[in-house]
């Protein structure tokens, strides 16, 4: 008999109308590194809800050492020794790395906090682990990395023995990616055990011993990872094949079609510029990669060129015209195709219908309004068209709300708006986020298919994997300035990383080559 | 297979009608005024048991009888409603329908005492100026909001007082207007006055005609043109807008200054209207107090869900019950029973989302459950991505 630590057996969630999780099992062993595995929305942050006791399962039980347990709330989950990192940091940003460790469980007498004890135990385990944190300074001023060890911490100093990990590899560059699963494996060994969370089959097929893998809802299965392969693991996510590779032809760069010269945009954050004296050019028929860790600019650059926000200094040229003073809809109807970072905030109006989605950046155009009166028919009709061409996937055709749509249909709309709509140039800002392989892999082909189609392509990308295969030429972004410029087909990942955490930078001719 | 394809069609049948803004914005409306009357109810029979039954009678039926003072009283409201309503399409809340009201009113009057014109156009023409005056006052807190950033709720409030006080100022500073012996303006000349509609026995007049038409010009506006289009997604998510190119400045401006202008129209047709109940219009009281129809616009406005259809039914029904509340008076209740009665309807029409959304998953899982094991889930993935949504407002 297996020495199950946590098993969670035949548990079935269902919210009004939906059953989020049907009937799933997942045995955890002790010690070991078992990876969860699926689909956005295949219902592991439902089944982990359950475990945490945010949520009570309609079916099914939870057992711990072979013993049925009830968890009701958080604080159940935590007595019974589980703690978790979520994908997004819980710390309090004003606090120190040791206030944040001991919140909720702070060490005092007669109501004065103790700190030094606490101090004590948190350098302990910090050597222990090699989880290097500094206690007294402060979450907002430390590096995504730090807070994240500060996250782990807190589980350790909590003496949790059941640590789940949910994506935890999102936010941070190769090195860091490398030091993380080693300290997995560390407690590991210790004895300790853990539920990794994630949908980068590299990783699980690295650390993980055993694999969980759910599907709109339900469990597919577990494997050993010894036995099994990516592709394989990948058809159990998705259902069908999946090829890793972007398939695409060596690229024939042409004019130039963007050029950007000493480009300085402020920050609104802080006093000093978020991109500083940028300058770089792309060409038709290449994908340019702005490469780099969250944060370092990108934001304030692509903003900047796509009119969001006003550049102090610098200009931009679309095809040899200064745009730097055009307003937004001046530089779409010039040429700019804009796929958004964030899909909910400025790339879609969730409310409306996935028709009215579709002209967004077009309704005002001769063939969609008379007079000021939108001819319905006709957004009708390229509605229709657009949902054809792009595979947009939706419950009522053109009149559904966006809102009720998945991600991944929500993102094709974006794509396929953009891409339909004339330009010169597609500025893509992390237009893989958050979705699955599936929809990944749809998305790179309609970016190389409209850089075959003789289009500038500007992707801004935090996934090396990405940065790696779609691109022709990577530039990395590093504070606001470009530290580098790269052949995709001569770098590697570690380089890669070596520039983005500003370790490395090629200065002078090499990166006066490029313009 | 058949038996699945089935289901689809089923299943977006029962979408279509449960899924439908109208039909669940309705339902809510109803059920609002259902329990509004009901807590009326119990008010009255806390109040005086005998005569509870009676008085719902009046304030249910009692309109019945005086249609066309329904009529009459429901236009100003109806066009403040659709002054905040509108407004609240693009997500701005335009809480001085009362300060640009008034301003109408005073805009009219002036042209109708002041100017001298020929008897066919007098009352367009002050008409139209009303409808100036409120646009006037609609513009400014719109261009603050717009160029400054200042909310547009501290300006409006603000100017509803300005407007106010300013009125009454130059009201009284007026001879040819105000008479100081009955310490209110003379009233109208006729030939500045909206013609009757000319039904015995009642004041409505040509005003509600109008009011309903702008109605429904604001709902074609809204439904058929690109700048309907452009001010619903801004009010839905200003970010997209901006992200599309659309000009959100021009666009907070021209909204405020047209939300103003009905609500001047408002002020318009009501001191302009022929009336038989003394004192209620064609003259004007300068006594310091900020004109209430503003605000009763957004309880027309809230109650009818800011649609500018629903903004015409819920005026009419506002002033209906209004018209019976003030019969309850003949068994022994005071009129301001009707307003407690309008308040706990508003507060229930701002529980709307949460209720029609409650009603509709009480039907759907019942839908649900019986089908259940047949249905091929797609669903899960929607509910997921918004429970992320959630975690991600939160941050």
């Amino acid at each position: 008999m297996d020495n199950y630590i946590i098993e969670m057996l035949g548990i079935t969630k269902m919210f009004p109308g939906i059953i989020a999780n049907d009937n799933i099992t997942l045995q955890l062993k002790k010690g070991e590194i078992h990876a969860l595995l699926g689909e956005n929305g295949a219902g592991k942050s439902t089944l982990m809800s359950v475990l945490f006791g945010l949520y009570q399962p309609e079916y099914g039980e939870i057992r711990k050492n072979g013993e049925v347990v009830n968890i009701n709330n958080p604080n159940d989950a935590n007595d019974l020794g589980i703690g978790m990192v979520h994908q997004h940091f819980k710390l309090v940003e004003i606090f120190t790395v040791l206030e944040n460790i001991i919140l909720g469980v702070e060490p005092n007498k007669a109501g004065f906090l103790q700190k030094s004890e606490a101090r004590k135990k948190v350098v302990e385990l910090s050597e222990k682990y090699g989880l290097s944190v500094d206690p007294d300074a402060y979450v907002e001023e430390i590096t995504v990395g730090m807070q994240q060890r500060a996250e782990i911490l807190k589980m350790l100093y909590r003496d949790n023995e059941i640590l789940i990990f949910d994506e935890p590899t999102a936010v941070l560059t190769p090195q860091e990616i490398r030091e993380i699963l080693q300290i997995m494996k560390g407690f590991a060994k210790e004895g300790k055990s853990i539920l990794f969370i994630t949908h980068k089959l590299n990783e699980i097929m690295e650390v993980a011993d055993r694999c969980t893998v759910l599907r709109k809802g339900k469990y597919i299965g577990t494997v050993d990872i010894e036995d099994t392969t990516k592709e394989e693991l990948s058809k159990m996510m998705v259902g069908r094949d999946i090829s890793f590779k972007v398939k695409k032809e060596k690229s024939k760069p042409k004019e130039i079609v963007l050029s950007v010269e000493n480009l300085t945009v402020p920050s609104k954050i802080h006093k000093n510029n978020a991109v500083k004296n940028v300058s770089f050019n792309i060409k038709a028929g290449e994908i340019v990669c702005l490469a780099g860790i969250d944060g370092n600019g990108q934001t304030e650059l692509v903003n900047a060129l796509t009119g969001l926000e006003k550049a102090s200094s610098g200009t931009i040229r679309l095809k040899e015209r200064d745009i730097t003073r055009d307003n937004i809809r001046k530089r779409s109807a010039s040429g700019m195709s804009h796929i958004p970072e964030d899909r909910h905030k400025h790339g879609l109006v969730l409310e409306y219908k996935l028709e009215e989605n579709l002209v967004l950046q077009r309704y005002w155009q001769k063939e969609f309004q008379k007079g000021g009166f939108i001819k319905f028919d006709n957004v009708r009709k390229y509605a229709n068209r657009l949902i054809k061409e792009y595979d947009i996937r939706s419950g009522q055709g053109p009149v559904t709300i966006v809102r009720s749509m998945s991600g991944g249909n929500q993102q094709k709309a974006i794509i396929a708006r953009e891409i339909d709509k004339e330009h010169e140039l597609l500025i893509a800002v992390q237009p893989t986020r958050g979705l699955d392989v599936g929809a990944i892999e749809y998305v790179h082909n309609q970016l190389i298919k409209t850089r075959d189609a003789g289009k500038a392509v500007f992707l801004v990308s935090l996934e090396l994997e990405e940065v790696l295969n779609v691109s022709d030429r990577i530039l990395v972004i590093y504070e606001g300035e470009i530290v580098g410029e790269l052949d995709p087909k001569e770098t590697t990942p570690e380089e890669l990383g070596l520039y983005m955490s500003g370790a490395k930078r090629n200065t002078g001719k090499e990166a006066n080559d490029g313009k | 297979m058949e038996n699945k394809n089935d289901l689809q069609i089923k299943k977006f049948k029962f979408k279509n009608i449960t899924d439908n803004a109208g039909f669940s914005s309705f339902a809510s409306a109803m059920m609002a005024i259902f329990f509004g009357l009901v807590f009326g109810f119990i008010v009255m029979l806390v109040a005086s048991p005998p005569n509870a039954v009676a008085g719902m009678k009046y304030i249910i039926l009692g309109g019945l009888g005086r249609l066309g003072d329904v009529f009459y009283f429901a236009t100003p409201i109806l066009m403040t409603g659709l002054a905040v309503g509108f407004a609240f399409k693009m997500g701005l809340f335009n809480i001085g329908a009362s300060g640009q009201y008034t301003m109408g009113m005073f805009f009219a009057l002036y042209v109708g005492f002041m100017w001298d014109m020929p008897d066919s156009i007098h009352w367009i023409v002050a008409i139209l100026s009303g409808m100036v005056g409120g646009m006037l006052w609609g513009l400014i807190p719109g261009i603050f909001k717009a160029f400054l950033n200042v909310n547009e709720v501290i300006t409006s409030i603000m100017f509803n007082y300005i407007g106010m006080y300013l009125v009454d100022m130059l009201i009284k500073g007026n001879g040819t207007m105000y008479k100081s012996t009955t310490t209110r303006t003379n009233y109208l000349p006729l030939e500045s006055q909206i013609p009757s509609l000319g039904i015995t026995g009642t004041n409505v007049n040509l005003g509600i005609i109008f009011a309903v038409l702008i109605g429904v010009i604001i709902y074609i506006i809204l439904q058929k043109t690109t700048f309907g289009y452009e001010l619903k997604a801004t009010g839905f998510n200003k970010f997209a807008s901006e992200y599309a190119g659309m000009k959100g400045k021009t666009n907070i401006i021209l909204t405020m200054a047209i939300a103003g202008g009905f609500a001047g129209l408002g002020g318009a047709f009501a001191i302009l209207a022929p009336s038989g109940i003394s004192g209620s219009s064609m003259t004007y009281e300068p006594i310091n107090m900020i004109a209430s129809a503003g605000f009763d616009g957004i309880a027309v406005a809230l109650l009818g869900s800011s649609h500018p259809i629903g903004i015409i039914f819920s005026a009419i029904f506002i002033s209906y019950i209004k018209r019976g509340g003030t019969l309850t008076s003949l068994v022994g209740y005071k009129p301001e029973i009707i307003d407690v009665v309008i308040a706990v309807i508003i507060y229930f029409s701002a529980f709307a989302a949460i209720m029609n959304s409650g009603l509709s998953r009480i039907i759907k899982s019942r839908f649900k459950n019986k089908e259940l094991s047949h249905i091929e889930e797609d669903e899960p993935e929607t509910t997921v991505k918004s429970k992320d949504d959630n975690t991600k407002e939160e941050e």
